[in-house]
């Protein structure tokens, strides 16, 4: 990755960021009207616009990261959050938080939803350690499958307690419903993204197999660990705060690494752009698809991302390189 | 020093080490043979605490293997398992990089980058040093793997069949290069390897087992003799003297080929040479 390549992603990224800010419901507010806003003007934007621009590219970010982090540690390319059961996991978690603690407040949501979600991606890898061809797409097939089995239990519990449509909101993803106050908690995920980049090397190096890692010096299982935690953490946050956005942790790294190599140091900043820049591009798509009502970013970018997840999955038939 | 101390290991209650001690010379190339199943990469495995033994234990120097820190033995016995699956798409010279983080934990100083591209060089490998792994052909990422080994800089080489998916060109200067570490460098290197021939032609030191125990060990020439082999492998193998270097020839069920330096064996005498396929 050359440095230009770097300022060029950061420019197309601030471009998007403006045009962002100047698109939403209230259309008084538009891009011509950004420099510089009126009183009223800025109070939309401090209270609207920014909160869901940070929220987009935060999650973006981070969502993109943790699947790059994931496929590293798994050593294969078709593992994400969305394709382990750890989203799902999540979502489980929200369901505990409101039967059971009658939580309306974020941070024990999110709280609850970060252990249902490490716990959840455990058994995944517990599972995965268990399967004989690691490589490859049956491995998604089984993450999948077993999303689905912890997607059917939450949807009967929701079911019998008349909550299912409360649900929608974190199945599919959106940004329509952040505002000042809403969204504060993903900030978490800087934190976080900041462990993983201190772990890129160690999870590189894991993702070359166990031996590989012994060679040199390091204790496999607690960097998988380590993995898992910082995975499911990100995951589980974005869920929380703008619900799931499906294939955004399984194509936008895939993408990325197709063209600069699996070195997670040298390529978690590009992807954590590419994460932000394509949720940002879904969102803004979403928002002026049917204007002034919005389409979910979740569907958006479901739509785009199973197309690249096909291709991806025809790519690796054909018996292109891992 | 190498030194295995009464190790044993079972799988699944299958004894794959019986009772194992062995020393192995400094500065020298060892290759450890035998049938499939005798042991061989189970013994280089536990040598390199990659598998913990069930009893027994192992020494490098004064280090035990399984209680020292994984850093210091890190620094001190590089070990390489065969499977020549690519899983990461990295480049060679951030593969050999790798061989440095034992000592700079990712943030390589100048000395690790001069590390770095000694090994490259000595490999040959710096026209393809930006080149992504799966985009190699299976020699030249053997060597790249082999570079990052040499990059991690220890005094202790343990390679488990390094000549697995290599053809015969690769294979002999794969060998050539260890022998070479072996004698430039003063590496101790130990291989696991099928081919009694390599093995014979570029060793110091033989080690041959069978049924989870070390059988003998000894020089090329002391391990390269029919009874001895036929003790090793259960195969009747007849041994051909080629100006000094000594070669099994286990294509033909024992037949001699040839007249050659090392007196028949009775019973033999009459064969001519065969050609075989």
């Amino acid at each position: 990755m050359r440095a230009v390549h770097l300022v060029i992603a950061v420019a197309v990224l601030v471009l998007g960021s403006y045009v962002s800010l100047g698109i939403g419901a209230a259309s008084s507010v538009g891009v011509a009207d950004l420099f510089p806003p009126s009183a009223q003007e800025w109070h939309l934007l401090a209270t609207s616009r920014i909160p869901r621009l940070l929220a987009i590219l935060m999650a973006g970010a981070s969502l993109a990261v943790a699947g790059l982090i994931m496929q590293r540690i798994t050593a294969n390319r078709f593992v994400s959050p969305s394709t382990s059961g750890t989203v799902e996991a999540a979502v489980l978690g929200i369901l505990v938080a409101t039967m059971f603690f009658n939580s309306t407040s974020l941070v024990v949501k999110m709280l609850i939803a970060i252990v249902t979600a490490i716990l959840g991606t455990m058994v995944f890898l517990q599972m995965l350690q268990r399967i004989q061809h690691r490589e490859g797409i049956v491995v998604a097939l089984v993450g999948l499958m077993y999303g689905g089995v912890l997607a059917a239990v939450t949807t009967f519990v929701a079911y019998q307690r008349d909550m299912v449509q409360y649900l929608d909101i974190w199945t599919t993803g959106s940004f329509s419903g952040i505002l000042e106050g809403r969204y504060e908690p993903l900030y978490t995920v800087l934190v976080v993204g900041v462990v993983g980049y201190l772990f890129a090397d160690r999870f590189t190096v894991i993702g070359m197999g166990e031996s590989f890692a012994t060679n040199l010096g390091l204790n496999y299982q607690r960097i998988l660990y380590t993995g898992l935690i910082v995975v499911s953490v990100m995951a589980a946050v974005v869920v929380v705060v703008v619900g799931a956005i499906p294939f955004l942790g399984l194509i936008v790294p895939n993408v990325v690494t197709l063209l600069m190599g699996d070195n997670v140091k040298k390529v978690l900043p590009v992807t954590a752009l590419a994460g932000a820049g394509f949720v940002l591009a879904c969102d803004v798509v979403g928002r002026l698809v049917i204007h002034p009502y919005e389409i979910p970013v979740a569907t958006i970018a479901g739509a785009i991302g199973g197309v690249v997840f096909i291709w991806l999955i025809l790519r690796s038939a054909r018996g292109a390189a891992v | 020093m190498i030194s295995v101390r009464k190790v044993s290991h079972r799988y699944d209650k299958q004894v794959v080490l019986d009772d194992v001690g062995l020393t192995l010379p400094v500065g020298q190339l060892t290759s450890i043979v035998g049938a499939n199943g005798a042991g061989k990469s189970t013994l280089l495995s536990v040598i390199s605490r990659l598998l913990r033994p069930e009893t027994g234990t192992v020494f490098i120097d004064d280090l035990d293997v399984q209680s020292a820190g994984d850093d210091a033995i890190a620094r001190r016995l590089a070990v390489l398992r065969q499977d020549n699956r690519v899983t990461a798409r990295l480049t060679v010279v951030d593969l050999v990089r790798f061989g440095r983080f034992p000592y700079s934990r990712g943030r390589l100083t100048p000395e690790d980058h001069a590390l770095v591209d000694e090994a490259l060089d000595y490999l040959d490998l710096q026209p393809l040093r930006d080149r992504f792994l799966d985009q190699l052909s299976g020699g030249q990422r053997q060597r790249a793997y082999i570079a990052m080994i040499l990059a991690q800089d220890t005094d202790y080489i343990l390679l488990d069949e390094p000549l697995n998916n290599l053809d015969m060109k690769h294979s002999s200067s794969m060998m050539t290069l260890l022998r070479r570490a072996a004698d430039d460098l003063g590496k101790t290197i130990v291989l696991v390897l099928h081919d009694i021939n390599f093995a014979s032609c570029y060793s110091d030191h033989i080690v041959a087992m069978r049924d989870g125990r070390v059988v003998v060990q000894g020089t090329p020439r002391e391990i390269m003799q029919r009874e001895v082999l036929r003790e090793v492998f259960d195969m009747d193998i007849h041994v051909q003297d080629l100006h000094g270097v000594r070669l099994g020839i286990f294509w033909t069920t024992g037949a001699p080929v040839g007249p050659g330096p090392l007196a028949p064996e009775p019973g033999e005498v009459g064969q001519p040479a065969v050609t075989v396929g």
